[in-house]
Order: C-alpha cells, then sequence, then structure tokens
C-alpha cells in the first residue's frame, strides 16, 4: 500500500509494512549516558512496538537525535508520545508524517556474485544510484541510500542473486521544509527554562 | 570551601530542608555515613532496608514532605526496590541515595555490585548514577524539584563510592538544566469553558476525587467547589480524607469494595469529574461496562493519564488545586445551583441507595471479634485525627470502609502497588513526621508478619507507633477468593493464630502486647494501648476467620454484578 498524499522523498510506506501502522517520531534527547536504555525499556515495559530505531548525536553535542518508527497497532500514538514526554530526560518529540518527511535509510549487502553475473549486480547497483564498496574474488559488497520503498525494491531484486550478509540502518527523517501549513506537528512543548531552584525549605 | 562528595551530599540535603532519613550503612555508603555524624539531619536506622523505604514513604504521606533513605549497594539497593515501585505507583515524592561499587569496579561484577539504576528505570520518576564529586548539589536539587513538582514520584541518586571520597568545590546551584523536564501550567481559559459548559449540562454528576487531590493539596478548594456545586463526591482508596466522610455530600470510597452507593453512582452517572484520578481498575471494574452514560472530565497534572484508560470528554492537564481555583473563579451560573442540585432526583436516589444499602456485618456476642467491629471501636476511641496506616488485603478495606476519615494525610497506604508489610514501616514514618498524631497501623497478620521487625527499630529511637493485628490466621483476601471464586479449595493461606505468639513477638521487640480475644475485650485492649506514648504497643485480635469483604465487584466484572453483603441479597434490582 503507498500513501496517497507521499512520493519520491517523501516516502510513503515504510519497509513493506503498510504506512497506516507506522509512525515517525523525531526525538530529542539529551546526550547522556543510558538514555537510549531510558527509551528502549519504555517501549518494553509498556508493550510499544519499536519497528526502527536510528540514534546518533546532533549538530549540538549537549542532543542526540532518536528516529524512531513505531507500530501504532501496538498503542495509541498520543499515549506513547505522552509517556516518552514524561522521560526526563527527553526534549522535544515531534510526529512526522511520512508524506511531510525527507526520509532516508541506508543499506549494506554483500553478495555472492560468480565474475559472470558481477556485471548484472553492478548494472543493478548502477541503475538505483548506488555504489560498490568493496570486491572480492566472488563477492561484492554495495550500498543504497534512499527512501525506505526504494530500499525495498533494491532489496527484492537482489535476491535475484544470493545475498550472504545485509544491514539496514532503520530511517532518519527532517521535516520538509517548503510545506504549508508547516508540516512539523510538534507534540511536546519547546525545551523548558532552566528551573529556578527554590529556596531551601525550614525542618 | 572544599568538601568531599560525601559530605556534599549530606550539605546538599541540608539545604534541601531534610529534617530526617531512615537507612542502614554498609560497604559503598561508609564514606557518606561519617558526616551524618556532624549533621542537623536525624537519621533512624532500620533493620531492613525495604522498611527504610517504607518509612520514608508513610513520613511523605503524612507530612507532604519528599521521604529520604539511604542504603548501600548490591543488596542494600534491591531491599528498597518494592518501595521505590511502590512510591511509583502511589506517586509518593522519595529520594532514595544508594550507595555504588567505585567507578572502576562497575561493570565487574564486584563485591555488592548491582546495577540500580538500571533496575530501578523503570520504578523511578528519574535516577542518576553520579559521575563526579562536582555534580553532587546539581544533582540533589534535580532529585528533589523532580520528586516533588509535577506528578510527585520516587527518584534514586546513585553515589559510586570513589565519588563519595572526592573532593569537590561546594557550591549551591542557582538553577537547573533539566531541558526535558516540564510541569503543565494554568489551564486556558477555554478549557475551564468547556468544563464547566459539562457541569452546566450534568443532571446526576459525580466528583472522583483521587489522590491527586491530595498531592496538589486542594483538600480546601474541592471542599468549596463540591459545596457551591451540590454535587456529591466518591473518594478513591488514595483519596480517602481528601473530603470528609462525615459531609453529607460525600458517598465514600468506589471500586471493587466500595459501597453500594458510591459504585451505583458513578455506574449511573452522566458526568464524572475525575480529579487526580486514573480510572484504575480497581475503580472501574470492567472498562467498557464502567459509567456507561457518563460524559468524562478528567483533571490531572500527569497528561499520559488523560485518555488513557476512558476517553475524556474534557481534558485539562493541570495541578488539580490550579484547575479547581479557575473553575470556581470563572464563576459561571454552573457553580451556582447547589441548592437544587441538593434537592434534586438524583440526590434522592443517592440518599434512598444509602439508607437501603449501608455497609453492613453482622456483629457478633462472642469469640471471635467481628474485624469490622474492632474498626469501628478503634476509630471510635482514638483523636480524630489520628493517623491511620495499613497493610494490603482484607484490614485494608476494612479500615478504608470503617474508618472516618475527616482529615487529607490521615491515611497511609498501598494503593497501586499492593504491597504486603507496607503498615508496621509506614507507620513509623508517619509518626516520626507527625509525632504530635496518634498513629495506628492497622494491620493483617500476614503482613504483619513481613516488616514486623521494624518495632525494633520504633522502640530503640522511642518511636511509639500502634498496631492492631487482625488476626484471622489466614492470608484473609486470598482466602476469600478462593472461597468464592476457587470453590473453596484453600491452597497456602492457612497461618495460625498462634505461631508467631504476637504478644511475645512484641515483648521481644521491646514493645507492648495485648491480645483480646472477645468482643468485650476489645474497647479495654485499645484504651490500654492508647494510654502508653513511650513506646510501641501491638494488640492481637484475634476475629473471625470466614469474614468476607462485601461489597465485591469480582475482578474483570462489571460494576454493575456487585455482590451485596448475604443479608442484603435478593433486595437488588
Amino acid at each position: 500500500m503507498t500513501d496517497a498524499r507521499g512520493s519520491g522523498g517523501g516516502g510513503g510506506r515504510v519497509a513493506g509494512v503498510p504506512a497506516v501502522r507506522h509512525h515517525i517520531l523525531t526525538v530529542l534527547v539529551e546526550n547522556k549516558a543510558g538514555v537510549l536504555a531510558r527509551v528502549a525499556g519504555l517501549f518494553s515495559r509498556r508493550g510499544y512496538n519499536i519497528f526502527s530505531l536510528a540514534v546518533a548525536p546532533t549538530d549540538d553535542d549537549r542532543f542526540s537525535r532518536l528516529t524512531i518508527v513505531v507500530d501504532v497497532e501496538s498503542a495509541p500514538l498520543e499515549q506513547i508520545v505522552q509517556q516518552l514526554d514524561k522521560l526526563v530526560n527527553v526534549v522535544t518529540i515531534s510526529e512526522l508524517a511520512p508524506s511531510d518527511a525527507v526520509q532516508r535509510e541506508l543499506l549494506l549487502a554483500t553478495v555472492e556474485a560468480e565474475p559472470a553475473a558481477r556485471s548484472q549486480v553492478i548494472q543493478l547497483v548502477g541503475v538505483f544510484g548506488g555504489e560498490v564498496l568493496d570486491v572480492g574474488a566472488t563477492r561484492l559488497t554495495v550500498m543504497l541510500a534512499g527512501p525506505p520503498d526504494k530500499l525495498d525494491g533494491f532489496e527484492g531484486l537482489l535476491e535475484t542473486y544470493e545475498v550472504v550478509d545485509l544491514q539496514r540502518t532503520g530511517l532518519v527523517a527532517l521535516p520538509k521544509i517548503d510545506r504549508e501549513p508547516p508540516p512539523r506537528r510538534r507534540l511536546s512543548a519547546v525545551a523548558s527554562a532552566p528551573v529556578q531552584v527554590p529556596a531551601p525549605t525550614a525542618g | 570551601m572544599q568538601l568531599t562528595g560525601a559530605q556534599a551530599l549530606i550539605k546538599s540535603l541540608e539545604m534541601q530542608g531534610v529534617e530526617v532519613m531512615f537507612g542502614l550503612p554498609g560497604g559503598a555508603i561508609l564514606p557518606v555515613y561519617d558526616p551524618i555524624l556532624d549533621s542537623s539531619i536525624r537519621h533512624v536506622l532500620v533493620r531492613h532496608e525495604q522498611g527504610a523505604g517504607h518509612m520514608a514513604e508513610g513520613y511523605a504521606l503524612a507530612t507532604g514532605r519528599p521521604g529520604v533513605a539511604i542504603v548501600t549497594s548490591g543488596p542494600g539497593a534491591t531491599n528498597i526496590v518494592t518501595a521505590l515501585s511502590n512510591a511509583y505507583m502511589d506517586s509518593t515524592p522519595l529520594v532514595v541515595v544508594t550507595g555504588q561499587v567505585p567507578t572502576a569496579a562497575i561493570g565487574t561484577d564486584a563485591f555488592q555490585e548491582c546495577d540500580i539504576t538500571g533496575v530501578t528505570m523503570g520504578i523511578t520518576k528519574h535516577n542518576w548514577l553520579v559521575q563526579s564529586a562536582q555534580d553532587i548539589p546539581d544533582v540533589v536539587a534535580s532529585a528533589f524539584h523532580i520528586a516533588t513538582t509535577g506528578r510527585p514520584g520516587p527518584v534514586l541518586i546513585d553515589v559510586p563510592k570513589d565519588v563519595s571520597f572526592a573532593p569537590m568545590e561546594w557550591y549551591w546551584p542557582d538553577t537547573l538544566d533539566l531541558p526535558g523536564y516540564r510541569v503543565p501550567g494554568p489551564p486556558g481559559r477555554g478549557e475551564i469553558d468547556a468544563a464547566l459548559a459539562l457541569i452546566a449540562a450534568a443532571e446526576r454528576p459525580v466528583i472522583y476525587a483521587g489522590g491527586g487531590l491530595l498531592k496538589a493539596r486542594a483538600a480546601e478548594v474541592l471542599r468549596a467547589f463540591a459545596e457551591r456545586t451540590g454535587f456529591p463526591v466518591v473518594t478513591t482508596l488514595m483519596a480517602r480524607g481528601v473530603f470528609p466522610d462525615s459531609h453529607p455530600q460525600c458517598l465514600g470510597m468506589p471500586g471493587m469494595h466500595g459501597n453500594y452507593t458510591a459504585v451505583t453512582a458513578m455506574q449511573r452517572a452522566d458526568l464524572l469529574i475525575a480529579l487526580g484520578a486514573r480510572f484504575d481498575d480497581r475503580v472501574t471494574g470492567r472498562v467498557d461496562a464502567f459509567a456507561p452514560d457518563a460524559k468524562i472530565l478528567h483533571v490531572d497534572i500527569d497528561r499520559a493519564e488523560l485518555h488513557k484508560v476512558r476517553h475524556a470528554d474534557v481534558a485539562i492537564a493541570g495541578d488539580c488545586k490550579v484547575v479547581i481555583d479557575a473553575l470556581m473563579r470563572a464563576a459561571a451560573p454552573a457553580l451556582r445551583r447547589a441548592d437544587s442540585v441538593l434537592a434534586s432526583a438524583w440526590w434522592e436516589e443517592l440518599r434512598r441507595t444509602q439508607r437501603e444499602f449501608p455497609l453492613h456485618y453482622e456483629p457478633a456476642d462472642g469469640p471471635p471479634v467481628k474485624p469490622q467491629m474492632v474498626v469501628e471501636t478503634l476509630r471510635d476511641l482514638s483523636p480524630e485525627d489520628t493517623i491511620v496506616a495499613s497493610g494490603v488485603g482484607q484490614h485494608q478495606m476494612w479500615a478504608s470502609q470503617y474508618w472516618r476519615f475527616d482529615h487529607p494525610y490521615t491515611w497511609v497506604n498501598s494503593g497501586g502497588a499492593g504491597t504486603m508489610g507496607f503498615a508496621v514501616p509506614a507507620a513509623i514514618g508517619a509518626k516520626v513526621g507527625r509525632p504530635d498524631r496518634t498513629v495506628w497501623a492497622i494491620d493483617g497478620d500476614g503482613c504483619f508478619q513481613m516488616t514486623a521487625q521494624e518495632l525494633v527499630t520504633a522502640a530503640a529511637e522511642r518511636i511509639p507507633i500502634k498496631v492492631a493485628i487482625l488476626n484471622n490466621a489466614y492470608l484473609g483476601m486470598v482466602r476469600q477468593w478462593q472461597e468464592m471464586f476457587y470453590g473453596e479449595r484453600y491452597s497456602e493461606v492457612y497461618l495460625s493464630p498462634d505461631l508467631p505468639d504476637y504478644v511475645k513477638w512484641a515483648e521481644a521487640m521491646g514493645a507492648v502486647g495485648i491480645r483480646a480475644e472477645s468482643p468485650d475485650e476489645v474497647a479495654p485492649a485499645i484504651e490500654k494501648a492508647n494510654a502508653i506514648d513511650d513506646r510501641p504497643v501491638v494488640v492481637d485480635f484475634r476475629t473471625d476467620a470466614f469474614e468476607k469483604v462485601y461489597p465485591m465487584v469480582p475482578a474483570g466484572a462489571s460494576n454493575d454484578d456487585i455482590v451485596l453483603h448475604p443479608a442484603h441479597d435478593g433486595r437488588v434490582r
């Protein structure tokens, strides 16, 4: 199923599963030890399903950004967002509709390709705009970055050959910048101002 | 000024106004125990770390101030996990400090090492593994801020031994850097108008008062709001005392063992005003059959509670006191019709069910004693503002049903987690916080055996609590379920009335032990206990093992299927 609103970089579906089940949350967190465990633990103990998760520091090294693709059949999105928002290290949460987001994912695959098949694989990689990263006597390691549905198509065609190893990164996404109204549905307030410490209480 | 991390920790607790902490030392926390000798903070030495946690909870529930506990690493820390879980479920502000093995040893399976921040991640509002002594004032100030604001809850600070020893330059933070921590502000005009519209349209309203009102210290504004609207009020197990039981608009406790009027009022309501309540399964019964005709106005400081269990027609994230104040200030006509509401068919119906289906038990002339009669006699012979602590089970339900709670912060109990063994240590904590009050623990014999070693703490520290054991020689609530739902097949629930000998147990632990076996011994035993004020007292009431808690909504059933005392059977519907 393809989201009628989406096309190209806007994605449409996420990795082979109907888009309606999936929502993309981009979560800005404090870059502190254990934060990923807090987020993962919350999903686990409340029975929410994570479809994919990508995490890395942002341009501001105090913060990291998580892109979480959640399966909303496991719980209403609003409840997931509100529980996530209660984590002290979670700064902001934004939901991105696939049609309003620029999405990318990276795929690496090592393929068994005898010399006879090698040129076919290289050609396929070329058609999709990927790269060959490593070449052995009988194997190739290739890379493709793109929206998840493009990776799905590429992965399907690769299966014509013997895939030895395959790794996808999970989705990362940012809101499109040219949409009206603003595409970003901010579900939690902006980072709070520093808290004033109250004067010590007596007894 | 240069301090060690340990000195900075104790000084930070002093800066937060901590007057008492409950704890037990051990290897990894040893450096922190040294500056305690020089501190103004009282330390209560417990006999088991779970007791330290429950004492801190009892202190917090009775005083409204955060409870503080301090324990060592490994087993010391894991022993307090039950209390953290309990406090998390009941939104009780706690600050727990644990020792940790030195930083260099973390991850090596060192002696008494345990990843306590990992263990408690899901049962604390937040926790910290302190990395540097210089961070300590900042972490402590953040910990108290998070524990006590918004929806309160327990926090844990894990301090490695080398961090306690390390030098730091003392400071006290002016601001806290918590970019992800937010508390809801005042409600918007639109939310208040929408709420008032629901209130104005209601014919069969019920105020569903929850524990959040106590956390918001909203008892006075709740009373003003109730009196101005004329609406009936049910008080959940967590909210007992927030609205006086003796008030004519109080319907008492709803839920699985709620009284008939409170339960059925919610079922027939066309508007539930849920204030700091979370539609817990013990209140709603089967959710899809709960209050089927009611619109919901839900106020809670925790946004995640709104729409979680039941969709709210109007949901307001905010502090209950602030929101009720805003409703009152809006002064819409909806809030000015108490007389007509009190004269309505709705109140007439409620008064009728109150008359027809009061709480009921059959009094007994001889032994064994009826447990309900013990609670009633305790209530009548003790000061009106007595603080009552309880464990979990039949005795807890009878305490909630038959005590008359007319003051906030007089009921100290384990609600969400249902922690057996809560009563004795929680009563000790409450008494430490409110030494001016009489504190009775109403306990079961099963619960008592779990934590009663803390009577030694109470005796040694001169904390004169009183414990009423409703001794029916059974794990009574489990026995009741086996009788009603498992064909009277009693599996592993018999405890014996005489093993242990509770009077000797009390005496061995420095408390006074009293036994009451027949109804005529009940009042004299209570009067004797109430006269003792220099040591703990334990009264062993030999109660009727066959007595069951009524009414009862069976687990998973609709509240419409409420089971009444057999004396009322056949009179319903």
